[in-house]
């Protein structure tokens, strides 16, 4: 008994200090942000890293899931005679929810996972003490361009999702279960808010934020060489994963 | 005498409760070349990484021209660092940049010099360490010694006051170790810097060495001129100069 409540113990200690740590970096990224000299090409190297180059991924897996997301709500509406709204269903399922966390995800696995690899290999070769030693602060120099990508990116790749993810869904609708294009595009746009796709949009930018910082402190307190990057790496995506998916329910609590 | 441009004064360090250092002092006189020598884990990279303020005392003091880095804030202690130059152990060279922007990272990030004169730096600096025509290589393109080289080119860039070198020579072989001993001692001359380094080859230590102080469980046991060093009576340091298995720092 004594036994398990140290481990609950231990665990709740480890999980506090990490948390601790994650804003006390985040801190440390907000005042280093505000401070020049502004690196703007490596600000506009991060963008495309965390941008453009997360643009084939998205295609995919929001187009997709705008498909899959049709083709199921068509079975299940079809049982209630509500075809006709496949397509509010879509739009407000791909803006609201589906796009932001869907890309989140995906890009946490591309670019979160590749940030802790590379910070944490600077860590275990040195080379984020060479920076030190040129005057150089990491958090200056690696997180804010890093940090700063992701919350600017992420909104553009959700913007493209939702639009990929809407089309998808007409795709399936009309082609292929032979709905109404006319029906099918306005019952899509008639019943959506503004406020659908700001909260979409908010959501993004906060996703952004988390993964590449999260990223980034995993990256920075890697220890132990090769295998402590590849730890360090694996953490870093699902950690960063699961801050996304537990946000995502309070931030849409909040953006409602 | 006077002031000392580098003071370490009673410095203890501690590692997940393993102590590694234990009553550190040491002052280093300016223009000074000042050499730690020490086995393995005896805390001579701990050490240097206290004099940049890379690493902060559990207890005492490390003064850089009479000012305390224990005191700093953060942002002051970066700015301060720009005294320094440091060569690490595999040169730490940042290898998403070639040769070129490795060495001109600092000045584009620390000057408001325009790319022409940036260029022309580098240049001086890769011709102080001997090196000729690597500047679009990348720095896993580079052999051993040569990573080294640009390792030190980078670090006299700013043109520091203060350089440190963590075990230059290691795992070099034993003519390129020369030509890198003797490299220090040419750039220590030209630039006239307070230099410190660590390294535990004895001959390399000899060679650049105004002052040799032996690092051994935390503690400076022995200090001098390298002559004086040489002929030092302690049995751990005589050890150490020969090379011997067998003796003090073998024996727990």
């Amino acid at each position: 008994m004594t036994a398990l409540l140290e481990r609950l113990g231990r665990i709740f200690i480890r999980f506090s200090e990490q948390t601790g740590l994650w804003f006390r970096m985040l801190w440390r990224t907000m005042v280093w942000g505000i401070k020049s000299p502004y690196e703007v090409r490596e600000w506009s190297r991060q963008m495309v890293r965390v941008g453009v180059d997360s643009i084939p991924v998205v295609f995919l897996t929001t187009m997709f899931t705008g498909m899959v997301l049709a083709l199921q709500t068509y079975t299940g509406f079809q049982r209630v005679h509500a075809e006709n709204f496949v397509g509010s269903v879509v739009a407000l399922a791909m803006l609201r929810e589906l796009s932001p966390v869907l890309v989140g995800l995906m890009v946490t696995g591309r670019v979160g996972s590749s940030m802790a690899a590379e910070i944490g290999t600077m860590r275990v070769t040195e080379q984020l003490d060479a920076l030190k030693a040129l005057a150089t602060d990491p958090v200056h120099y690696l997180f804010v361009p890093r940090v700063i990508a992701g919350i600017l990116m992420l909104p553009f790749l959700v913007i493209l999702g939702d639009a990929l993810g809407i089309y998808g869904g007409y795709l399936v609708s009309v082609k292929l279960l032979g709905a109404n294009p006319l029906v099918y595009e306005q019952n899509t746009f008639s019943f959506l808010h503004l406020n659908d796709l700001w909260s979409g949009l908010i959501k993004s930018a906060v996703f952004g934020l988390i993964l590449t910082l999260t990223g980034c402190v995993r990256g920075y307190y890697t220890t132990g060489g090769a295998e402590g990057v590849g730890k360090a790496t694996t953490n870093a995506v699902v950690s960063a994963s699961l801050i996304i998916l537990l946000s995502d329910f309070f931030l849409t609590k909040v953006l409602f | 005498m006077s002031e000392p441009k580098i003071s370490l004064q009673h410095v203890y360090k501690s590692f997940n409760g393993k102590e590694v250092l234990r009553d550190l002092s040491i002052d280093i006189s300016p223009g000074e070349s000042l050499v730690i020598v020490g086995g393995s884990g005896t805390g001579k990279s701990v050490t240097l990484k206290h004099i940049i303020g890379l690493l902060q005392p559990d207890r005492g003091h490390v003064v850089v021209d009479n000012t305390d880095l224990c005191c700093m804030h953060a942002v002051e202690l970066n700015a301060f660092r720009r005294r320094f130059g440091m060569a690490f152990q595999e040169g730490a060279l940042f290898d998403s940049m070639s040769v070129f922007e490795n060495i001109a990272f600092p000045l584009r990030r620390h000057t408001k010099m325009s790319e022409d004169e940036i260029r022309q730096r580098v240049e001086e600096c890769l011709e102080d360490v001997h090196l000729h025509g690597v500047e679009k290589r990348r720095p896993s393109e580079l052999s051993g010694g040569m990573r080294r080289r640009v390792g030190f080119a980078r670090a006299i860039s700013l043109k520091p006051e203060i350089l440190l070198f963590d075990e230059p020579t290691t795992g070099l072989d034993p003519v390129i170790s020369d030509v890198v001993a003797d490299l220090i001692v040419e750039m220590d001359e030209k630039l006239n810097t307070t230099t410190v380094t660590i390294t535990h080859d004895m001959k390399v230590a000899f060679k650049i060495a105004d002052r040799v102080a032996m690092l051994y469980r935390g503690e400076i046991i022995e200090e001098g001129t390298p002559e004086e060093f040489q002929r030092s009576e302690n049995s751990i340091v005589q050890q150490f100069i020969e090379g011997r298995a067998q003796g003090p720092l073998t024996e727990e």
